[in-house]
This record gives C-alpha cells, structure tokens and sequence, in this order.
C-alpha cells in the first residue's frame, strides 16, 4: 500500500510540478515531523470499570484508562490527527483499502480511524459480547446497528468530511472517533506525541491538528522538495 | 414552437417545469395516500401547533422545551425514531404523518389524529423543509414486513432465545423491566438521558405503534436518534417474528402470545433457564 501512496504522489507531484511551473526533481515529496503538546491543565484519565462485562474486564490485567487526553511526558498529546487542510493538490477518488475499526476488550481500536470520504471502513466485533456500533455525525448520516460476536464485519462509507463521534450504547465507556478527511495527507500523534508526515509533493500548506476535546491548531508550511519540515502544534488544555 | 398543436406545448412547458422543480417541490411538498400536503399551508399550522415545544426554526428549541422530557424532536437533524425504512435512512411521509397523529405515549407529543389529515398532510410537508436532508435525499424503502405466522409456543421459545442471544436484556432487563445492566447509562444522542422500553408497564407504551408490525419495525429499523439499533442484518423475518411474539409476553396483557406462555410456563417453567449473563435462557 505504502508503494501505491508513493507512486499516486509522485504522479500527482508531477502533475503539480507541471501546473506551478517548480523546478523540483519529478519525484520529490516533502517530510513534516514535529510534536503536539499542551499548555495549562488537561483532564485526568481515569481508569475504566468493565465489571459489568465480564468477557472485556477479563482481558485487561489492569483497568484500561479513559482516552479523551492522552498525554505524555514533556506535556505531549497523542491521537491527535494531522492533515492538509489547504494546499492539497492531490488526486480525486478514495482509496479502495478499506480501514479497519475493531472493537476489542470493548475498546474501540484505534481510538481514532483515520479515512478519506468515501473510503470504505470495515467494522469488526473481537469481543464475546455483542456491541452496536452507533457513529454520530452532523454532517453524514447517523445509523445505529447491532454486531453480534462471530457476525461478519459491517462495511459502510462516509461520503463528506467531518469527525465523527462513535459510541457503544450497552458499553458507555467506549468512545471513538472517525476522522473522515478530504486529503490523502494525514497522519496520527503516537503516545509520545510525535508524527511524521510523509509524501508531500511541493508547494504551499496549512496543516491542521485536531485532538478531540481542545480543538484545533494550524500551521503554515511551505515545502520546495525532499527536504524535512519541522513544525510544532501547541493545544490549550482545560480540565473539564 | 408556432406550429406545435397545443396541447404539445403544454406538455412541454409541464416537463420543462416539472424537471426543473422538480427536487425543490419535492421538498415542499408531501405525499400520504391521496392527499398532497403543502408546506406554505403547513407554515401557518405549524405556528398554531407546534412552535411552542419544537421551536421557530424547528430544532427542539421552543419556549416549552426547557420544562419537558423527553426534548421535543430537533428537525434540524433530519433523523427520526418511528420509521418503516432502515436506520440512517429517511423517513417516508406516511411515517410522518403516522408519528404526528399517534403521537408519542408518555410524552408532551400529543395526539394531532384531531386535526384533518389535510392539515396534517401540510404539516408534514413543511417539517420536511427544516432539515436539508429532505432536499437533498430521498426516503427509504420501507422495509418488508412478510404476513405474521400464527403463535405458537415453539415460536415463543425461539423468540426468547434471540431475545438471550442478541442481549436485548443488556439493556430491557432479564424480564424486560427496562433494567439492564446498561440501562442507567443510557443516553441520546443529544447526550440526554434516556431510558429502554419497559415491557412490564402496566399499559402498552410503544412510542412507535402498538401493533405486533409496529414491534417488528421497532428493532429491524431501529429507533434513530436513541441508543436502540436496527437488528435487521441479524434476524431473519421468521425470527424476528417469534421475537415479536416473545416480546408480547413480557406484558402484563392478555394478548394470545401471553396466554399460549402462561399456560406452557405453568406446566413447563421448571424448564427454564433464566435470561442473563452467564449463557442464561434457553
């Protein structure tokens, strides 16, 4: 897949060499690396009690933390998106690969799923237990389905940009997000706050970090070729 | 254009109107049996009758709201509870106005069957203009109810195994009291607090329709906007009929579902494992 994204932005790196009349090697894509931290005071996570559902609670040897901030040392926060918000001069259609969600020890998995509007999301249930996978956008349509144990995957799309909240009904600690762009150019914070954004072909962008309770922070970056960009996003951070 | 007859013209000058109206009267307009509802007509009706609970602009902000619960229906959503068509879909008219004139049981939602369907038929019309959705997208297929099978009590004990299986109890309760495990967590999706449907209430409080089709839609389309999903991708028709009819003997009513279970249970209730965790049912 990785292979595929390269060569689509090395054909659209072309095709934007050509329209902006940059001399640029034809194959050149820019890095964009940095970090996401906070100022202030975020919430504390707290620990999860699944003692209502047993076949989850048993597969976490210690309680699994809310996840609303996650935080590092050094004030960084994780699962924060990334992402051209301006400047995107990429090809039109969705990927076909399909992302994956899963909802495991009634988790859902990754916090945050990341896919271009009209990519398909597959669904997984991992669990014992039944969940109903209940996605409530502003923008999409909200629908609200049942995925029994050993049910096979629910397939769907969303067609417009949006974050989406995403909810169990009979499990009400689990929440996630789908992060529905418009851009192939994305990436997620790790657990240490760090990123690294790949593949940009040359030219003017407004990166835009999205974590899930501060809002939103931008950037301006400017890349000329294969060289790396370090730019750094600071959220304000409040406890409630 | 001089030498077309008349009557060609007129064609014409429809088609070409027609086409070019066409998405925008759709969405001005309603459609229920033989009645054509209008939603310049429904304006005026709608500001007699309902403004006060759903608000001007139509999203659950009237001036009624704040002392009510549950909160009036927030148009502005375009998402809706009693539906024949499958969940994340629009409703039909006929499910609009059929909502409107039942009303919603335990709720400030009266009954509206007093006003005359014309009227209703406008006011459908024109709560379909305050959300774009309606503009924009078309309803759903209803969903296919086939005929109901007699009772029977193998039908029952196949419906109470579903009811086991698919974890209705998580939130309805072992016994459908409407006391799950989930049921104090339960929220809307405008994060209110919500609860499940109590089989056990001593009158038949379906929001959607008291019919055993009325049940049937209920968890094959699921209630949009409220934590209940569809199961339609889960149940057969057959089963979601003996769903049905095990789900009628959580009342405390004499339909013949109950009366066929009651008179099993008397004779074989020892048989039974209760509903539960722990692979309770039978």
């Amino acid at each position: 897949m990785r292979i595929t994204r390269i060569a689509m932005l090395a054909g659209a790196a072309l095709g934007a060499s050509a329209v902006a009349g940059v001399a640029a090697p034809h194959n050149a894509t820019g890095t964009v690396t940095g970090v996401v931290t906070y100022t202030g005071t975020p919430p504390k996570m707290k620990p999860i009690d699944m003692s209502k559902e047993p076949t989850c609670a048993k597969q976490h040897a210690t309680p699994v933390m809310t996840e609303s901030a996650v935080t590092g040392p050094g004030n960084t926060l994780g699962d924060v998106v990334i992402y051209v918000s301006a400047g995107d001069q990429g090809g039109g259609t969705a990927p076909a690969q399909p992302v994956r969600y899963d909802q495991k020890g009634c988790q859902y998995l990754p916090h945050v799923a990341v896919m271009e509007a009209g990519q398909p999301l597959e669904i997984y249930n991992d669990d014992e237990t039944s969940h109903n996978i209940h996605p409530m956008p502003k923008l999409n349509s909200e629908w609200n389905k049942s995925q029994p144990p050993g049910t096979p995957p629910i397939h769907t799309t969303f067609d417009k940009a949006e974050f989406i909240p995403v909810k169990c009904n009979v499990h009400p600690w689990m929440h996630g997000y789908f992060a529905v762009l418009n851009t192939s150019h994305y990436t997620v914070s790790g657990p240490d706050g760090t990123f690294k954004l790949e593949g940009l072909p040359p030219g003017k962008y407004t990166l835009t970090a999205w974590q899930e309770r501060f809002g939103t922070q931008t950037a301006d970056v400017t890349i000329t070729g294969s060289e790396t960009q370090t730019v750094k996003f600071v959220f304000r951070a409040t406890p409630y | 254009m001089r030498h077309q007859s008349p009557v060609a013209a007129l064609v014409t000058a429809a088609a070409v109107l027609l086409l070019a109206g066409a998405t925008s009267a759709a969405a001005q307009e309603s459609h229920i049996g033989n009645l054509t509802g209008h939603a310049a007509s429904g304006k005026k009706l709608y500001r007699r009758y309902c403004v006060g609970c759903h608000g001007p602009d139509g999203d659950g902000n009237g001036e009624n709201a704040q002392w009510i619960d549950p909160k009036p229906r927030d148009f502005t959503a375009g998402l809706f509870k009693c539906r024949s068509t499958p969940t994340g879909s629009l409703p039909t008219d006929q499910d609009l106005f059929n909502a409107m004139s039942r009303g919603f049981v335990t709720t400030n939602m009266p009954m509206w069957l007093p006003l005359a369907a014309q009227n209703r038929a406008d006011l459908v019309a024109y709560i379909k203009t305050f959300s774009p959705r309606f503009a924009t997208e078309k309803p759903g297929t209803p969903i296919t109810i086939p005929p109901e099978p007699a009772v029977t009590i193998d039908g029952i004990l196949r419906g109470r195994a579903t009811f086991q299986k698919l974890e209705c109890w998580k939130c309805h309760g072992p016994t459908g009291h409407g006391d799950g495990p989930s049921a104090s967590t339960l929220t809307d999706s405008k994060d209110n607090p919500i609860l499940p449907y109590n089989f056990a209430a001593g009158l038949p409080r379906f929001m959607c329709g008291a019919t055993n089709q009325d049940v049937y839609r209920d968890f094959m389309t699921g209630l949009d906007g409220s934590p209940m999903p569809s199961f339609a991708d889960q149940l057969q028709p057959a089963e979601a009929w003996d769903l049905v009819h095990f789900l009628r003997t959580l009342q405390p009513l004499d339909t013949p579902e109950a009366l066929i279970w009651r008179q099993w249970v008397a004779t074989h209730g020892s048989e039974l494992k209760p509903i539960g965790p722990d692979n309770g049912g039978k």
